[in-house]
């Protein structure tokens, strides 16, 4: 199995722990080590050279070597040189305010994920407020407007496809069909093209002059090697792109490329885009990406999918909760929760330590242990779910037999209801100790919100599928 | 033009970055060495394998007493060449015969089996195409416009049908008019997602049951993957038991080094690389003229 970049820094701080004093022979052995794990990450050659010579001057300081603590102060100064070489704000989609409509293009590689993406994009906009519509300007890939249409009518986004094997043409009809339509946004969605191409490379140019875009964009595949260096300096010479989306993170490839891009070109990485659905373009931000890549999980991004999934009928929920107990449909409720927001394996790898479990569980951890749960609650009747008290051994067993799964598995499940309940029981008291005060209240509703948008149980779901009692 | 200047004009850029080596002087020395591990690892080869080839290498060379960069371009290239798994039959050569695309989203699998359909044609073979990309929004559409540009027969259903029931459908077509070649398209799935690794081993299974043809599994992979290729590859081939991969768009700059790491882990012959998007820049494999074009000997 091939290490991460996690993995392997994890493990080269490990074995500098319990060090008293390190030599420079320390030093060296880690940056070794740092070197091949970038290496590994598809980082370019030169930004590791580079990387490596700057992080082993920082830490060949007094401070880190005398310190009692030397591998923290290691980890600290990779982790500030990493999140440094991402860029250190936090850059989004810069609009012109005077301009209607604004025009947004993307360009890049064969199969990089530029129609994917633009769709992703439109939704995005349109989410916030725009009215988006996408121009497909691919006039080479046989039936790529073909593919634009059907993503954006999922989406409810109108697409423009002109006639003909003029990408420009396309592209000038597409910013008039959106005065026409009153959109605000016009995405244009190119063709991809190999850096080399030179004829190729100059209808991107020509594209760009038409339509005068405020921002282009570059489709980045986050597996891409280290020829990375080559396409962006190739693009950017030529282009002069804004920005990059990093396409198809979802997979286990560590996007070290999004290292050697911004190194590279300066150009910063605004979206990473995560997987099939179109809510999955996400806005980037360097330090998670850095401490992500460093294996000290993306809490951040945790909470924040949270809150997106907490919609105003989970603190209804969560109030009834509070009223009635906690029943079955409740955990039911959260398991899907779970699945909303990207499935275990994706919360698990936010965490800290969490690729590290992983890796563990042998890489396939997916969200069967939540399939199982399901249909142990769907061969439970209506009154059991509500009453899960009532389930006595008659019960289970119909109910095992019923989803395919053993009296055990039952048993584990009605004790974890238990642990909830009893959870509930506790807030109930609170709440009720607090009813007098409306600030109190307006504490408890927050606490609800938060516990409704499935959060304690789910974390103790994860560890348990462990078996290995992991706490977070 | 011939197979081996296309396929040198389309590695050029490697062979240049190598040959700035052998040509610095000649001389062989400490920066020498370093210099070629680090030219080997600019070509997505990886950290290690650079390692272990400039290593064995320099073994080599104190041992026969290699002291000139020509003589050390020649060990080199059989050193590399020697990392290739070699095919023991050409899926696409020694017909009858059924070939399921896989592989991660983008990596030209609809482009890899379109060009085939035209090859075979040219080579008078029946082919039929068969559209199991069922879930990408217009995979359908671009398979059949391959299909009407070749002239080939393409067999689809609607989109987001099971698509083991399309394969199901083109292996009896294929029967009934007694096609030489089938290429079957599915759709491109990242191997990180067991759910879409299972569909595909279905897919394969219900194709090797009822094809009464040899069927082959392979990976189509994009030469600018990096070291996740070696991921991507180990798992397909640990879900579906591939038979060998296509590397493609190896036109760029991108040195495909990763084929190098895939072909020698896994012992899986690489049987087609595209170096263009002409039909005839999909070209049937030579370790040698590979290796070659990667040092750079004239």
């Amino acid at each position: 199995m091939f290490n991460s970049l996690s993995d392997r820094l994890n493990s080269t701080f490990d074995k500098l722990r319990g060090k008293g004093r390190l030599t420079e022979d320390d030093i060296n052995a880690a940056m070794r080590e740092i070197r091949m794990a970038l290496l590994e990450a598809d980082v370019n050659y030169r930004v590791v050279k580079g990387f490596v010579a700057e992080c082993k001057e920082k830490c060949m300081t007094a401070e880190v070597l005398d310190s009692l603590t030397p591998a923290q102060n290691v980890v600290r100064i990779v982790l500030d040189q990493l999140t440094k070489l991402l860029g250190t704000t936090e850059s989004r989609l810069t609009l012109a305010q005077n301009r209607t409509p604004n025009v947004v293009m993307l360009v890049g590689l064969q199969g990089s994920g530029k129609t994917t993406a633009a769709s992703k994009l439109a939704y995005l906009l349109k989410k916030q407020g725009h009215s988006p519509l996408l121009a497909a300007c691919d006039v080479h890939r046989p039936a790529a407007a073909d593919q634009l249409e059907t993503l954006g009518g999922e989406i409810g986004v109108p697409v423009f496809r002109g006639d003909g094997k003029d990408a420009v043409a396309v592209a000038k009809g597409g910013i008039q069909d959106a005065v026409d339509r009153l959109c605000d946004i016009v995405i244009v969605d190119t063709a991809g093209r190999l850096q080399v191409d030179e004829e190729m490379m100059q209808e991107a140019v020509d594209i760009k002059n038409v339509v005068k875009p405020d921002q282009i964009l570059m489709v980045v595949d986050a597996m891409t090697g280290q020829d990375i260096v080559n396409v962006v300096t190739e693009f950017a010479n030529r282009v002069d792109f804004d920005g990059v989306i990093m396409s198809k993170l979802d997979g286990d490839a560590r996007g070290g490329g999004a290292l050697s891009v911004r190194e590279v070109t300066g150009k910063p990485i605004k979206y990473v885009s995560m997987g099939e659905k179109p809510d999955s373009l996400e806005v980037f931000h360097p330090d998670r990406m850095a401490k992500r890549i460093l294996g000290m999980g993306d809490v951040y991004g945790i909470i924040e999918q949270a809150q997106q999934a907490a919609d105003q009928q989970n603190i209804e929920s969560a109030e009834r909760m509070l009223r009635e107990g906690f029943t079955m449909d409740d955990m039911l409720e959260q398991m899907q929760q779970v699945r909303k927001m990207g499935g275990l394996k994706k919360m698990i790898g936010m965490l800290p330590g969490g690729d590290r479990m992983l890796a563990q569980a042998g890489g396939n951890m997916d969200d069967s242990q939540i399939t199982r749960i399901e249909s142990m609650i769907y061969s439970m009747t209506k009154e059991e779910r509500l009453k899960p008290k009532k389930i006595n051994g008659q019960r289970r067993k119909r109910i095992a037999r019923g989803s395919g799964r053993s009296v055990q598995e039952v048993n584990q499940l009605l004790k974890q209801w238990g642990e909830m309940n009893k959870m509930m029981g506790k807030m109930r008291q609170m709440a009720n100790e607090g009813a007098s005060s409306k600030k109190a209240r307006r504490q408890m509703k927050n606490m609800m919100r938060g516990f409704g948008g499935a959060n304690g149980l789910d974390l103790n779901q994860i560890s348990n599928s462990f078996g290995k009692g992991m706490k977070f | 033009m011939g197979m081996f200047d296309r396929l040198k004009e389309g590695l050029s850029r490697s062979r240049q970055a190598l040959n700035e080596v052998f040509y610095m002087g000649g001389e062989v020395d400490e920066d020498f060495w370093e210099d070629l591990e680090d030219r080997l690892v600019m070509g997505d080869m990886g950290a290690e394998v650079a390692m272990q080839v400039t290593d064995d290498l320099r073994e080599q060379a104190a041992r026969d007493g290699l002291t000139t960069a020509p003589k050390l371009r020649e060990a080199l290239v059989a050193r590399l060449s020697r990392e290739f798994a070699t095919a023991e039959r050409d899926p696409f050569d020694d017909t009858p015969s059924c070939v399921l695309f896989v592989g991660i989203n983008g990596a030209g699998k609809t482009t890899t089996c379109g060009k085939l359909a035209g090859k075979a044609k040219d080579a008078g073979k029946v082919c039929i195409l068969g559209a199991a990309d069922t879930f990408r929004a217009a995979a359908i559409e671009q398979l059949e416009v391959w299909g009407e540009r070749s002239d080939t027969q393409v067999i689809t259903r609607e989109r987001g049908v099971d698509p083991a029931s399309v394969c199901y459908e083109v292996i009896q077509q294929a029967e009934k008019d007694s096609a030489d070649l089938v290429l079957i398209d599915t759709a491109g799935r990242l191997h990180t997602s067991p759910e879409l690794m299972r569909e595909l081993a279905k897919v394969v299974k219900v194709t090797r049951k009822r094809a009464n043809m040899p069927v082959s599994v392979v990976l189509v992979i994009d030469a600018t993957t990096g070291q996740n290729g070696l991921n991507q590859a180990k798992e397909f081939n640990d879900a579906l038991e591939l038979d060998g991969i296509i590397v493609t768009k190896l036109d760029g700059t991108a040195k495909g080094g990763i084929a190098v790491a895939i072909s020698h882990d896994l012992n899986l012959p690489i049987y087609r690389i595209g170096v263009g998007e002409g039909l005839d820049d999909l070209q049937t494999f030579d370790a040698t003229s590979f290796s070659r074009a990667l040092v750079g000997e004239e």
